[in-house]
């Protein structure tokens, strides 16, 4: 990372060079917290990723020896062959490594805290420290969860939404020291997540330049600001649901389970009170970084900015309302059904509004399809599909049928990968100059998301297929099963293209790092933006403005009438004053 | 790859089906014209020297009425979907002649629990068989669950039966079967090391065939 | 910092590190122990009257295992042979002189035909138990102990061997298969090698004992307990027989 010796008004007060501990391992630079994220999140999305080819393979191919099996021991696949308890410990762990510490953190970790300080014109976070701890505190969360493959009885295998009583006593899975550690893990990843939202939070409200009003807002900050609210307030439910669970794993409590008077379904109830908020953390920074990137690929404003906010905030409270939509068929009263789908029904409106609105800022734009504008326009075409797919589950008597199937299964990768994953490439790829002052290489880039995007409904399409034949999820042999017999071709089908879709990930990593040292230098604003970070160098320097920006402007005032020699206006840009900054420097 | 549901085979599965085919229709129509959309607007807008994009905030009219049509739309189809759900899940839509049995589940069988020649659940008749359902064909059959240890779920995809059996809890199912046969049962929540092997059957009898059938199985002293 | 995480990281690994109740039965890394002396107690078991019926097993979901038995299986709780008691595990509860004592023999269960084989062994403490799987079906073989750590494990394929090892003595500890809920076995841990399981003949044999006096429990799965006194001369065998009945 660069550092320059421009003087800056800074609260540290610091001028001199940090020695390399405090400056990139215990950093209180958002900035540098941002890439430590970023690395960490890519190192679990692999990990996470290979956990997926190895459940893949058992359900294409269960009489093959896994390639490489000979490299796992005998507790996990003798022969190469999975046993059945290390499936269920990788369908485990393959969800849960993905939500907490991929995608959550890649979306809220990593450009949370490189994007808020530097888009609202403010030095650093509120509490630089606090961010750092939040780092550091997500590391050891990380290395918990992974040390469950390396103890007796294995990873937790209760599924990542580990229900009671399966999770709560040992002698039902197998697996007794994995999945306390799990609940361990999810308590300090907690931790993690509320430390940063508290950050974000009182750092959008109190460190605004002067000038960004709440509507100037960008619509990545209004995601990540709402996104924060909801960490903070769901986060803490699954931290008392996992300690009461850990009670009962370990010091004979009875809060979930039915021969000590406790209730399996409190656990449901606890778990997705928090889950339900979770997805739409794990979305709503990925919609509004792709607001960002189709205004500025579109050359043109945001269609409907206020009614997008208002759509993030109606996303984020109709959130709440929706989590008995996972225990329709869970024994929960019939009766909340019909209010869970009535809500669950309604969500469905504000996602709609904001793919309409996306649609409306590609019209009539005079479109720039760099990489980042590929990947959000495959967000927005991904993540419909998503959402139209949850229509069907929201209908209580179509649930029936299709809860906890490959529909349920199709619909989750959907929103999570055609979403969350697509928002996050077009996040990276538009932000990395930013970060390390280079370009990525755009040729690679295109070549990565075309094959990224058609292996990608190769993989998850067919399971709309599976679901709609009545396969189950979690499910280690598939042709114990007449009815499913059927399916095996899907099934290998699905997994050649999962394999090539890992596979083409590593355009993406080999683009990753070589760029980040032969890259092309990056200019102060490649890709003509108006954010106020892209007025700084690249990558900015510690304390970002050399002087506290003011803001004039709005934040997608592409292609205005009040500016003839560009078609962008930077939110921070005086048109009054003499001379004009010229374009892209 | 087919978007068709499976033959169905009970009386309610054409109700659920149909709820599914509207929502196919609908989510397919929504599907086409926003993925056509996209992709329109991508060739017909994409840049081109001397071009300028239109410089608009939005349209108020068009926020209305793709705010409207959503709602409205989904609306409909929570409405139609709320009078199958009552008549398949609650304890009141369960039919009065109903055949009793009980469903025990656990790690890794369905122990089913059969009313006997009596045609009353609990009474000395009764008869225990593992992973065999054997109903009368065209006579509502309602099945008590309960799980002996982990949560389990009940799930006859040609029924389109499917609810979770729970410890400390008593939830039931009921289902009516339109054809004679054998029909796979699956559990549908994961349960343990060998939640895949937790398959069972339910063979639909013609009703003298049923009662031949009861009156013989109270008879055996099969570990079943 | 750093390192002293990455530290933290493999000292857990190595401690948490799972082998202690694996197949970490160090059985020949140790010594061998000469015997501690040349008596035996030897006898039978037997039964009175007429025995129990034992549930015939509906294994026809199993075609695997089914087409194992000719004449379909049964379960085989109480096995009487000619007036004979089979599968009662027998072992010297006290009177022996302190240890170290020698090995017991190695151990093996087979599962065949969805029916374990032997039902029931004795392990010493910290000795090998071997589980194979002659049947190409899914067994999963769970241990429910009370003074032991329990385990649960599975193998998908025939030829698979698993080990495992007890810590603690016990009678007894239940084994299970959760997929075919009709086969159970037991094992008795026991921190000498003085125990025996009665055969089909209802014959068991206890040697290499020192000359003394011994207390000796026999245990079956539902006809219970029976408890002796045995007093045997240097190099002598004492005959005993262990008596059993329909239960009332």
């Amino acid at each position: 990372m660069a550092t320059t010796a421009m003087p800056h008004d800074t609260a540290h007060g610091e001028t001199h060079e940090l020695p390399f501990i405090r400056k990139y391992i215990f950093s209180t630079d958002h900035k540098t917290i941002g890439v430590q994220f970023l690395l960490m999140s890519l190192l679990f999305l692999f990990v996470g990723g290979l956990a997926a080819m190895m459940i893949r393979w058992q359900l294409g191919f269960p009489d093959t020896p896994l390639p490489g099996g000979a490299l796992l021991p005998e507790t996990m696949a003798p022969g190469g062959f999975l046993l059945p308890e290390f499936f269920n410990s990788l369908v485990t762990m393959h969800g849960t490594l993905m939500v907490f510490f991929a995608i959550m953190p890649l979306l809220v970790g990593v450009f949370g805290n490189f994007l808020i300080p530097l888009k609202i014109g403010a030095p650093d976070m509120a509490f630089p420290r606090l961010n750092m701890w939040s780092f550091w505190t997500a590391v050891p969360a990380g290395i918990i969860m992974l040390s469950g493959f390396f103890v007796e009885g294995g990873a937790a295998g209760a599924g990542w939404t580990s229900y009671a009583p399966l999770a709560a006593n040992g002698e039902y899975t197998g697996v007794y020291l994995g999945q306390q550690l799990w609940l361990l893990s999810i308590a300090l990843l907690g931790l993690s997540s509320i430390l940063g939202a508290t950050n974000y939070i009182t750092t959008v409200v109190n460190l605004r330049a002067p000038g960004m009003t709440w509507f100037r807002l960008p619509l990545s900050i209004w995601a990540l600001f709402i996104t924060a609210i909801l960490v903070l307030l769901a986060i803490p439910i699954l931290s008392g649901a996992a300690i009461m669970l850990f009670f009962d794993q370990t010091i004979g409590t009875h809060f979930f389970d039915p021969t000590g008077g406790g209730q399996p379904l409190l656990w449901q109830h606890l778990f997705w009170y928090f889950g339900h908020p979770e997805v739409y953390i794990l979305i709503l920074p990925g919609m509004g970084v792709v607001s960002d990137v189709i205004a500025n690929g579109s050359r043109k404003p945001v269609f409907g900015y206020h009614s997008m906010v208002y759509a993030i905030i109606g996303i984020a409270f109709l959130g709440w309302l929706v989590w008995g939509h996972h225990m329709f068929q869970s024994g929960m009263n019939p009766a909340l059904g019909m209010t869970f789908m009535v809500s669950t029904m309604l969500i469905a409106v504000p996602s709609a509004i904001k793919v309409f609105n996306w649609m409306g800022t590609m019209w009539r734009g005079n479109i720039r399809f760099h990489v980042p504008m590929l990947h959000a326009v495959s967000f927005v075409a991904m993540f419909v599909i998503g959402g139209l797919s949850g229509v069907f589950m929201a209908s209580t008597p179509v649930d029936i049928y299709f809860h906890d199937t490959y529909f349920i299964v199709a619909h989750i990768h959907y929103v999570l990968f055609g979403g969350s994953l697509f928002a996050i490439f077009a996040a990276i790829t538009f932000w990395y100059p930013k970060m390390f002052g280079r370009l990525m290489n755009p040729a690679l880039g295109r070549v990565h998301w075309f094959l990224t995007f058609v292996f990608f409904n190769m993989t998850f399409w067919p399971m709309h297929n599976l679901g709609v034949g009545g396969h189950m999820r979690r499910i280690y042999d598939p042709n114990q099963y007449a009815f499913l017999q059927p399916l095996a071709g899907t099934n290998r089908f699905i997994t050649i293209s999962a394999l090539l879709l890992f596979t083409s990930q590593i355009l993406f990593a080999v683009n990753f790092v070589v760029s980040w040292f032969k890259g092309a230098k990056a200019s102060h604003n490649p890709w003509e933006d108006n954010g106020l970070e892209w007025t700084v160098p690249s990558p900015p320097p510690h304390g970002n403005f050399s002087a506290t920006p003011t803001v004039l402007h709005g934040p997608y005032e592409f292609s205005s009438p009040l500016v003839q020699d560009a078609d962008f206006l930077p939110q921070s840009r005086n048109l009054d004053a003499l001379p004009a900054r010229p374009a892209g420097e | 790859m087919s978007w068709f549901l499976p033959h169905g085979a009970s009386t309610y599965a054409a109700d659920i089906d149909f709820i599914y085919y509207v929502i196919l229709v609908v989510t397919g129509i929504a599907f086409v014209v926003v993925e056509a959309g996209l992709v329109w607007f991508a060739i017909k807008y994409r840049a081109r020297p001397g071009r300028k994009a239109a410089y608009t905030h939005g349209n108020m009219r068009a926020e209305v009425i793709w705010t409207a049509v959503p709602a409205v739309t989904v609306i409909a189809i929570g409405l139609m979907s709320g009078g199958v759900w009552r008549s398949v899940k609650s304890e009141s839509g369960i039919p009065a002649n109903a055949l009793s049995y009980r469903v025990t589940a656990k790690q890794f069988e369905w122990n089913v629990t059969y009313a006997g020649p009596d045609g009353s659940l609990d009474t000395a008749d009764d008869f225990t068989i593992r992973n065999q359902l054997h109903v009368p064909v065209y006579r509502p059959v309602v099945v008590r669950l309960r799980a002996e240890d982990v949560i389990h779920s009940f799930f006859i995809p040609a029924f389109r039966v499917k609810q979770d059996a729970v410890p400390g809890l008593n939830t039931h199912v009921w289902f009516e079967a339109m054809e004679t046969g054998e029909f796979d049962i699956a559990c549908a929540e994961l349960c343990g090391i060998g939640h895949t092997t937790m398959g069972a059957t339910v063979t639909v009898h013609a009703a003298e065939d049923f009662d031949r059938w009861v009156a013989s199985q109270a008879t055996t002293t099969a570990l079943r | 910092m750093r390192r002293l995480v990455l530290f933290s990281v493999f000292g857990f690994f190595a401690c948490g590190g799972g082998d202690a109740s694996r197949g970490g039965g160090d059985d020949a890394a140790q010594a061998a122990v000469a015997p501690l002396g040349n008596s035996t107690i030897a006898g039978v078991v037997t039964f009175d009257g007429m025995p129990p019926a034992n549930a015939t097993i509906d294994m026809s979901e199993e075609a695997a295992c089914a087409e194992k038995y000719a004449n379909g299986a049964i379960n085989p709780v109480v096995t009487v042979t000619d007036g004979m008691l089979a599968n009662v595990f027998i072992r010297v509860t006290s009177g022996l002189p302190a240890g170290p004592y020698p090995h017991a023999p190695a151990v093996t269960i087979d599962q065949d035909g969805c029916l374990y084989h032997p039902r029931v062994v004795g392990v010493m403490v910290g000795q090998d138990l071997a589980v194979t799987n002659s049947d190409a079906v899914l067994h999963n073989i769970k241990a429910v102990p009370t003074q032991n750590r329990p385990f649960n494990i599975s193998q998908p394929r025939a030829g698979m061997t698993s080990t495992r090892s007890f810590t603690t003595p016990e009678t007894m500890v239940p084994l299970e298969c959760n997929v075919h809920g009709w086969m159970n076995a037991y094992v008795g841990v026991v921190d000498h090698p003085y125990f025996a399981v009665s055969g089909a003949d209802g014959s068991f044999s206890i040697g290499g004992l020192p000359a003394g006096t011994y207390t000796l429990d026999a245990w079956h799965e539902t006809l219970g307990t029976r408890t002796m006194q045995v007093e045997v001369a240097a190099g002598g065998t004492m005959s005993v027989t262990f008596v059993y009945g329909p239960t009332t």
